[in-house]
Formats: structure tokens, sequence, C-alpha cells
């Protein structure tokens, strides 16, 4: 799917990997700097309210039980929610993959002969690239969320799924807003306070004047065909009621069975994601409301495959809460643009090669984006076992040819005592001549690190000297 | 009490001071130690580099080697953990108990002094595997205070991992090595004059890095701080 990553900045083209991105990434230092601040910033709010809750071990894992059992019963309970969202006269459309939905909802929009629309900060329409296929059919899309809006300024991409600025400061933000936003005030300062205001009054006016919305969502119910999106700026609210036609492409596995599935997530999600108690607005919607139009655009794109491997459905199961991006140490240091989707951090670098597959040099090398530290899995509220998922995709991943001969090699050496104990031996003898920076691939190693000292002995022989 | 030492291919080949301590220490508290010499690796770098059937054979020479001992003490949380959270999924169920040395020490043996001195400074780094995979939580710090002469001066940001990740080091050295001089920053904070940890992997990164530097920080495994005496 090469649509999917549109409007790439030009320092991340095809013909490049994550390792190449990231080492560009890590020699920023003003970037390095903004991210460390902002991560560990939520890292600690997070980590603050999740200790309040002595449950939240069993709130985890009744995250994972609940949609685990839904990604089980995807087919009927999609179905479920197809008959009650039609039931109260909202439209269902069924996307197979990007271009699909692309069509359906540019289609809708010009239907109402509308030329503009506004949009709710929404993941899977960033994922199908909707901005630029509206653009493409003379419609412009715009973004409402204050960070997705800084973004959309800046000619830019989203480098986080929570704060898709995150790579931004306040200053970058001032130039951004001076430069691109029509009305900005002359004197704008780069306080919080002055630039959200400036971004307000810029806003109010297109939420007044659209009358076409685009949404994603972040749950589904089942049962009652109920919409739900949490958010904490309210410009969500306005989109959503204000204007004549709402339009959500959702993915499908954002269902959930019960309403009551929400007292789980309601927890889960805003403590995982801005470290909060509760997210500050909760706006749910069935079918079409009073005035309003509702046209639901349910988003395959990949996930039925993602859905079909044992080891890699757990991915779907994920609610967006970024929280393992924040305690991510290679996201930190590399930045989300690295990663070369809409998903960067650890979830994107298990979501992106199954959703994508690894045909690409780039999407090949992100299941290796991990030192496996185990940090995400930890604080993950759906208890997706990322590194597993990541060892499971590098299984299947393409491999070098050196990496392959320099894998069996060592594997035939392990194979039988007899040839490690001799390769030790020669080691042992050439201790001397080992040089201070190594040749091939293992330069990378000294090029920072110094190489141990090669010891005289092997423990096994030393063992069988004086050992026993 | 009889126990088998898994060593580690890494230990074995690179670092025979901690093997050598290990034996040292546990025959000091009473146990018997045999080292199975048909042992060689466990396959953890074969398996988090996408070689899986590799993994699965090593797996199976590991669990034939080691089939029959009480229990397998091995100097090395990230392989302990290998054997103990991967060799279900690689191998079914059929493979001895593995054990940590801290483990072995505080949940086996039931010790926490240990009668080692070492009059040191000394920073302790819990690796990502015996943090998060293992879950040693407090026993290093723990056997590390009962040390004579010890004294144990907090790292920050010790949870954060620091960049090594085995075959991650090499692939993507730019962050590696962006992660292991926030450890390296830490370390120096502390003004020790011993890095500590239970993985010698670990070290080997950290410890390269200190050395490359020039920084005058020593790397120490566990096992050769408990070993040491007057
Ligand atoms: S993988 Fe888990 S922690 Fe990461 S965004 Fe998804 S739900 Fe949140």
């Amino acid at each position: 799917m090469s649509a999917t990553f549109l409007g790439m900045p030009g320092n991340l083209s095809k013909n490049t990997d994550f390792p190449k991105n990231a080492a560009k990434a890590v020699q920023n230092s003003q970037l390095r700097f903004n991210l460390r601040k902002a991560t560990h910033t939520i890292r600690g709010k997070r980590a603050a309210v999740v200790s309040e809750l002595p449950d939240w071990q069993d709130l985890r894992a009744a995250g994972r039980a609940i949609k685990d059992h839904t990604l089980r019963h995807l087919d009927r309970y999609l179905l479920q929610l197809e008959e009650a969202v039609t039931a109260r006269g909202g439209h269902v459309h069924w996307a197979r993959d990007a271009a699909e939905a692309n069509r359906i909802v540019t289609d809708l929009v010009k239907a109402t002969g509308e030329r503009e629309v506004v949009k709710v900060k929404s993941m899977a329409t960033q994922e199908i690239g909707l901005n630029e296929h509206l653009a493409a059919h003379g419609i412009t899309a715009y973004e409402t969320d204050l960070a997705e809006l800084i973004v959309q300024l800046g000619h830019d991409f989203p480098s986080h799924i929570l704060v898709p600025a995150i790579h931004r400061n306040r200053a970058e933000i001032r130039e951004i807003f001076l430069r691109e936003m029509p009305g900005a005030p002359e004197g704008l300062t780069d306080e919080p306070r002055a630039l959200a205001e400036a971004a307000r009054l810029h806003l109010r006016e297109r939420f007044l004047k659209a009358k076409v919305a685009v949404s994603g969502a972040n749950f589904m119910i089942a049962e009652t065909g109920t919409m739900v999106v949490l958010e904490s700026e309210g410009n969500g609210r306005m989109c959503l009621s204000l204007p004549e036609t709402l339009i959500s492409v959702v993915g499908i596995e954002k269902l959930l069975p019960a309403w009551h599935d929400l007292e789980v997530f309601l927890q889960l999600l805003p403590r995982s994601s801005t470290g909060e108690r509760m997210n500050p607005y909760t706006s749910m919607w069935t079918g079409s409301v009073e005035g309003q139009d509702f046209h639901l655009v349910l988003l395959d794109n990949g996930r039925t495959r993602v859905l079909a491997d044992e080891v890699g459905r757990q991915a779907l199961r994920c609610i967006r809460c970024s929280a393992c991006l924040n305690v991510c140490p290679v996201y930190e240091r590399a930045g989300g643009h690295a990663y070369g989707s809409v998903y960067p951090g650890p979830i994107g670098a298990i979501l992106t090669p199954q959703l994508r597959g690894m045909g690409s040099e780039l999407d090949a090398s992100l299941p290796y984006a991990s030192s496996l530290c185990g940090a995400c899995y930890e604080v993950c509220p759906v208890a997706i076992d990322i590194p597993q998922v990541l060892v499971d995709l590098r299984a299947k991943a393409p491999h070098g040819l050196a990496e392959r001969a320099g894998m069996r090699a060592a594997w035939w050496l392990f194979a039988r005592e007899g040839r490690l104990a001799a390769a030790q031996r020669l080691a042992a003898r050439l201790r001397r001549l080992i040089p201070r920076r190594l040749p091939g691939p293992l330069g990378a190693w000294t090029d920072t690190r110094d190489v141990p000292d090669i010891p005289r002995q092997s423990f096994r022989d030393w063992w069988k000297e004086s050992g026993s | 009490m009889r126990v088998a030492l898994f060593v580690t291919c890494v230990n074995d080949t690179l670092f025979p001071g901690t093997g050598r301590a290990v034996v040292s220490l546990l025959r000091r508290l009473g146990c018997e130690v045999d080292f199975p010499l048909a042992q060689t690796c466990c396959g953890q770098m074969h398996l988090n580099t996408g070689y899986r059937e590799e993994a699965v054979r090593l797996a199976r020479r590991f669990a034939g080697v080691f089939a029959g001992y009480d229990a397998v003490v091995a100097p090395s949380g990230s392989c302990a953990a290998m054997v103990r959270e991967q060799y279900p999924r690689l191998i079914g169920r059929d493979f001895p108990a593995v054990h940590d040395l801290s483990e072995f020490l505080i949940d086996v043996l039931e010790v926490e002094d240990v009668g080692a001195y070492f009059p040191h400074r000394v920073t302790y780094h819990p690796t990502c595997h015996s943090l998060r995979g293992l879950h040693l939580g407090d026993r290093p710090t723990r056997l590390l205070r009962k040390v004579r002469g010890l004294e144990l001066v907090p790292l920050p940001g010790a949870e954060e991992c620091c960049g090594f990740g085995g075959t991650f080091a090499v692939k993507n050295p730019a962050v590696s090595a962006a992660m292991c001089a926030d450890k390296v920053r830490n370390v120096l904070g502390t003004g020790a004059e011993v890095l500590c940890a239970a993985d010698n992997s670990c070290l080997m990164h950290i410890g390269g890095t200190l050395r490359r530097q020039r920084t005058g920080v020593r790397v120490m495994h566990l096992a050769e701080i408990l070993e040491a005496t007057e």
C-alpha cells in the first residue's frame, strides 16, 4: 500500500530504512530535546494516574479479554453494528482498502456539493491519506485538532499518535502560524495560551461555515450502533455536532460488543494516553441525529489479514493510546518520522509491516527498530506483547545474504561444543591481533565502543583444567 | 544441592571470570556445581534476529544437555529469561527450571548475605530482561546491600534500556549509541567506581563505551562482586 504515507517529508524517500532515518534524526539535537521533554512529561503523568488504581492489572486483563472476544467474533459484531446504525437512520459503507474508502468519502462529499470539510483528529483517515485524495478532487480538508492543525499548516507529517506535532516546540509553532495561518495576530508570542487563542479564532470560523465533517472513532458499540470519540479540546465535538453531514471512517477493529464494555475502556484510555483520570470531552452519537446525515465507512485496509495471523493479531487490540511511544527509548531518540508511517513507535513497528507487508526496505526494517527492552508491553493497556510480535515478524522478514551467512556460521559453531571450543582457542591465540576498529558490519560496534579483551582461556577450558 | 551451571556462550567465550566467580561463590555456599560440557548457547541471538529454526534446534539441544538437573543457574538475566519465557513457545514445556544467579541465591538458597567484601562505590543497572522479563525486582540490590564495605548509589533512569539489544547494537548503531550515551551520563553522575549488572552483554556495550571515553569507571558482573572476599 504505497498510498498510505502520502505527503511524506522530503527526507523520507522510498529508498531508505529505519536505521538510516533514525541516524539522521539522532543528530538533530533540537528534536531530541523536544521529544525527550514531551515523552518524559506524559510518561510521568501516566505512571502517576495508573498507580492510583489498585485494580489496573485487572482492568488491563479485562481490556485484553474484551478485545480478543470481539476480534474472534468480528464478523457477527460487525453485522450487528451495521444493523443498529441503519436502524437509527445512519448509512454504512464497507471499504476493503484505502482506495475504496477514499472514493466513498470523496463521492459522499461531492454529493453534498461542498468543497470544504472540517476534520476531527483521526488515525484512520491519516492511514488512507484522505486529505490528499480529497485535495486531488478539489476538496479542502481542514484539520481542527490543534496539533494536527500545526502539522497541516507546516506542510509536515505527524510524528506521534496522540500529539502529532510533538517534534515541534512553541517557537517553531509560532513561526508556522505567522507564516501560514490567515489572520494570525501580528504580535503573536510563543506563549501556549496565545498560540491556542490564535488557533481558536482561526478554527471557529471554519466550524461555523462547515457543512460537512469527517471523523474517526475511538470505539463503536455493536449492540447500539453508537460511535464514541474521546478528545481534549472540544473542537471535535463542534465538528461532530454542527455540520449537516458527518462521515466517520473507522477501522473494523474499533468495535466493542456492548455499551457496558466502555466502563473498562473509558478508564484505560485516558489514563494511558494523556495521563488524565478522565478525558475532558467524550462525544457519543447513534445513527443520524436530528438535522444531520450520518455515514459510517468501515475500513479493512489489511486488517483481516492481520486477524488471520495467530501471533500478529493481538496488534488489533490497540486503542491508539500512545503509551508505548511515550516509554520507548528508541522512539525517544529516533522520532516518529523515522518509522515512515502514521503509526510510529512500538505499535507502528508491529502494525505497519503487517498492514503494508514487508516489501519495501523501510517496512522490512521496522521489526528491528527495537532493542526488545519490553517497556512497551509493560504499559500497554490491552497487554499487546509487542516484543513477541516483533520477534515473530523478524522471522518472516527478508534477511540479507551476509547476515544469513553469519548466523548460519554461528549456529554451526553452537551445534557442537567441540567446534565452539576450537573457535574459542583460535580467538585466544589471535587475541593480540583483534583491531581496535572491527571491519564490515561489526564496525558499527567499534564506532562508539571498545571491544572487550579476549581472554587467554575460555570458561570451558578453565573448567576442564582446574574447575571440576 | 547439586546444581548445573549454564554459563552462557558470551560468558564462556568473553567473560570466563564471571563463570569462575559463580562456581566459587556457590561452592562457598555449600553447593555442588556441575558444568555440563556439551552446553553451548540458548539460542537467543538467533531467535531475536529472526532465525527461529536455528533457535529451536539450539533450544532442543539445551533441554537435552540440562535434563535431569534439580536446578540450572545462569549468570545472565537475559538468557534465563530466554529459556523461561521463550522456550515454551519454541519447544513446549519439557526443559529444566533455570534461575538467574540472584533468584537462585535469594529464592532457592534463601541467603542475602553471601559473606562478600567489596570496599567500593557501586551503582547497579537492572538490565531490561532481568527487570521486565524475569521480574528480579530488588533481589540483586538486596544482595549488594549485604556486601561489607560496599556503598550502593542509586542510578538515575536505571530502568531505561542501555541500547544493547543484541544485534540491535549493530543494526541500529545510531540509536543504540544515543541510548548508551544517556546511560553513561547517568552512570558518571553517580560518581561510582564500578557499574554492576546481571548481564555481561549489556555491560560489554556500556563498558565498551565507558572505556572508549576513558572514564575510568569499571564494569563488573554481580557474581564477581558477590564472590569477592577480604
Ligand atoms: S500498542 Fe498498546 S500502548 Fe501502544 S498505542 Fe496501542 S494500546 Fe496504546
